[in-house]
């Protein structure tokens, strides 16, 4: 199992975090450590897309906006004065629905959000999907214009439409209560459950994008990054593989947005903006590109100087900058594989373990 | 040797193949049938059309007419994956590597026909997948030791020297147990003993029961291994031959050696 260590490590490091904020008495510092996650989470699986695969996207922050939008909007139907109608009896009979109080002690009935969840994941893999297959047929800056072009339509829609909150955005969006005990929402009290559950979610993440990546599937993606006609000839359907991994980046980013709606308990259209998706990038790029761990590392790092404030002013401009910068100057990539690889050497060494008999060809870092 | 391929089928039959690049006719009405466990060559002066033929055949380029069957399978209208998928596989005259992933990465992705774990398998790392993984190791090193790339596993490929990155290529198509290869200039680019141990080499691949179609300039080797020779000029085919054939016929004399080939 040698090959999960790396995911025991993140683990213990999330753990040392929390205790760590504890100790010194920062805890408040777990929210946007929280939100930091969910951000990671949307960079893993761009990560996958642009990294390995050589398919870049700009949209995924449209991705992001279909994930939290959906359960905004669906978790925000009031059917307390709807008992008589036959989705509400439906829905009822199926135990899908949550009844609740109020601030002002009113009954509020919302759908279940596993019912938006599964739709958030539904919406943006099918738009995924039907974007995908035409625009993938793009290389380079095309592929680039092209997904910009997704994600500006996506800013748009939501900033027009009256039922999405248009500038407002749409707000009071419930908890999203796992079982009981376990909730997502932005409660003060849940804030450390909430810390756990975002990064949880950011393991489960990397266990499935490393899987990927050691793959037969993974081999292929990574190969027809490198040439498309190589993998061709070796029977690799490129357009298929093209698609599903887009999907797949494209549901990381909406589950992400979809916890992160729950977690904030709204969402806005600046979520959805150009800028976010240019940061993406900027965080797989200076992650180094076919990294995990890098945009792992830069994506924490980042987010949570920007969510801190750090930036100021310049919140946007630094992910604008470090992307060109990065463009410019080291177009493979700012943390190198072979940090990593290092570091996996020192601490195989340490635990003194024998690399496996037949692990070459299916290692991350070769 | 020509008596085995006077009995059978014809494993790869290629009936007037036609492309057109503008006012260039680059390949002119082209037939020609390959029989099964033969060394066939194509040659031909540089842009006779040896490359463009052999991306009609593969899949990589649409005739304008013409159709080619592998076995009773048509492959003229398949994607260049579907070919590689019936057993079909190509090399290339400009490697096509990537460069970025070991020698072992590459090879294995020959035996991607021979496998099928999906994106589900791969992401939960079912116990299937790993196993298939596992066996694809298994018999990709054998191949490696041939080409004496086993010692090179783990070394990126585009770090590789031109000779080895070429036996990469072929360690590659011959992982996916190729029933038919498509040697597009095999021997461009290596010295001449690099070279003898290649026509060693297609002739053992020869020899496992597989059929080679290949292009290829140096006669010698040409002349060597090759079974029959098919020889276009200007996209036409104009002659069709043995070796001992080909090395009488004039009009390929006269392109060879005549230097007037208008
Ligand atoms: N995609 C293309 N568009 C336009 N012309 C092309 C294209 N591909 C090939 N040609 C032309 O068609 C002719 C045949 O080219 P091809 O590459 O098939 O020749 P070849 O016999 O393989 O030559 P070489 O021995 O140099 O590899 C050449 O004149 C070439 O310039
Ligand atoms: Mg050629």
């Amino acid at each position: 199992m040698k090959r999960y260590s790396p995911l025991l490590i993140l683990a213990g490091t999330v753990i040392v975090i929390q205790l760590l904020t504890l100790i010194t008495g920062k805890a408040f510092l777990l929210t946007q450590l929280t939100m930091s996650a969910y951000y990671v989470l949307v960079a893993a699986g761009l990560c996958m897309v642009m990294g390995y695969a050589g398919q870049i996207s700009l949209g995924q922050a449209g991705f992001f906006a279909i994930g939290g939008y959906t359960t905004a909007f669906l978790t925000t139907i009031d059917f307390s004065g709807k008992t008589a109608t036959a989705v509400y009896k439906i829905l009822d009979s199926m135990g899908l629905l949550i009844s609740k109080e109020n601030l002002y002690g009113d009954t509020v009935i919302h759908i279940s959000p596993w019912i938006s969840l599964l739709a958030a994941v539904i919406i943006a893999a099918g738009t995924a999907y039907f974007l995908g297959v035409p625009v993938l047929r793009l290389k380079g800056h095309y592929l680039a214009m092209a997904t910009m072009g997704f994600g500006i339509i996506i800013y748009r829609i939501v900033l027009g439409t009256p039922f999405l909150g248009e500038a407002d955005g749409i707000t009071n969006v419930p908890e999203f209560i796992i079982f009981p005990g376990v909730n997502v929402s932005g409660d003060f009290t849940s804030r450390v459950g909430n810390y756990y559950i975002a990064w949880l979610l950011v393991i489960v993440g990397m266990f499935l994008l490393l899987n990927l990546i050691n793959s037969r599937v993974g081999r292929a993606l990574r190969s027809l990054h490198g040439s498309e006609d190589a993998a061709d000839s070796m029977g690799v359907d490129t357009a298929r593989y093209k698609v599903n991994v887009f999907v797949i980046g494209a549901v990381f980013a909406a589950v992400a947005g979809f916890f992160m709606t729950h977690y904030n308990g709204g969402i806005g259209p600046s979520e959805a903006g150009v800028a976010k998706s240019v940061r993406y990038v900027a965080i797989v790029a200076v992650g180094g590109m076919a990294n995990l761990w890098g945009s792992l590392v830069m994506g924490l790092v980042l987010n949570f100087l920007s969510l801190r404030g750090v930036f100021g002013h310049f919140d946007d401009a630094v992910f604008g900058v470090i992307l060109v910068l990065m463009m410019m100057f080291m177009p493979e990539g700012f943390i190198r594989k072979s940090v990593f690889n290092d570091l996996k050497t020192v601490i195989l060494r340490l635990l003194k373990k024998e690399p496996e008999k037949f692990k070459q060809g299916a290692e991350i870092n070769d | 040797m020509t008596e085995l391929a006077d009995l059978s089928d014809p494993l790869l039959q290629i009936r007037g193949l036609d492309k057109s690049f503008g006012g260039l006719h680059a390949v002119d009405n082209v037939s020609f049938d390959v029989m099964p466990g033969t060394i066939k060559a194509v040659i031909g002066p540089n842009g006779a059309g040896k490359t463009t033929l052999f991306n009609m055949i593969a899949g990589f380029l649409p005739p304008d007419s013409g159709k080619v069957h592998f076995r009773d399978i048509l492959l003229t209208g398949m994607q260049p994956f579907q070919v590689a998928q019936e057993g079909f596989l190509r090399t290339f005259q400009n490697l096509k590597l990537s460069s970025h992933l070991s020698v072992l990465n590459n090879v294995l992705l020959g035996y991607h026909t021979r496998s099928s774990a999906g994106f589900f398998s791969g992401m939960l790392s079912l116990k299937r997948s790993r196993m298939e993984e596992r066996r694809a190791v298994e018999t990709v090193m054998p191949i490696l030791e041939w080409l004496n790339l086993d010692n090179k596993c783990d070394i990126e490929v585009g770090n590789l020297s031109f000779g080895n990155q070429r036996a990469v290529e072929l360690a590659r198509a011959l992982a996916a147990d190729p029933a038919m290869l498509l040697l597009d200039e095999p021997a461009s680019g290596l010295n001449m003993h690099e070279t003898e141990d290649l026509a060693e080499r297609i002739q053992e691949i020869c020899s496992q029961g597989r059929t080679v179609l290949l292009v290829e300039h140096d006669m010698s080797l040409v002349m060597d291994i090759s079974h029959e020779i098919v020889v276009l000029n200007f996209g036409k085919k104009i002659a069709e031959g043995t070796p001992s054939e080909i090395q009488k016929n004039d009009d390929v004399i006269r392109i060879y050696l005549g230097g007037d080939d208008a």
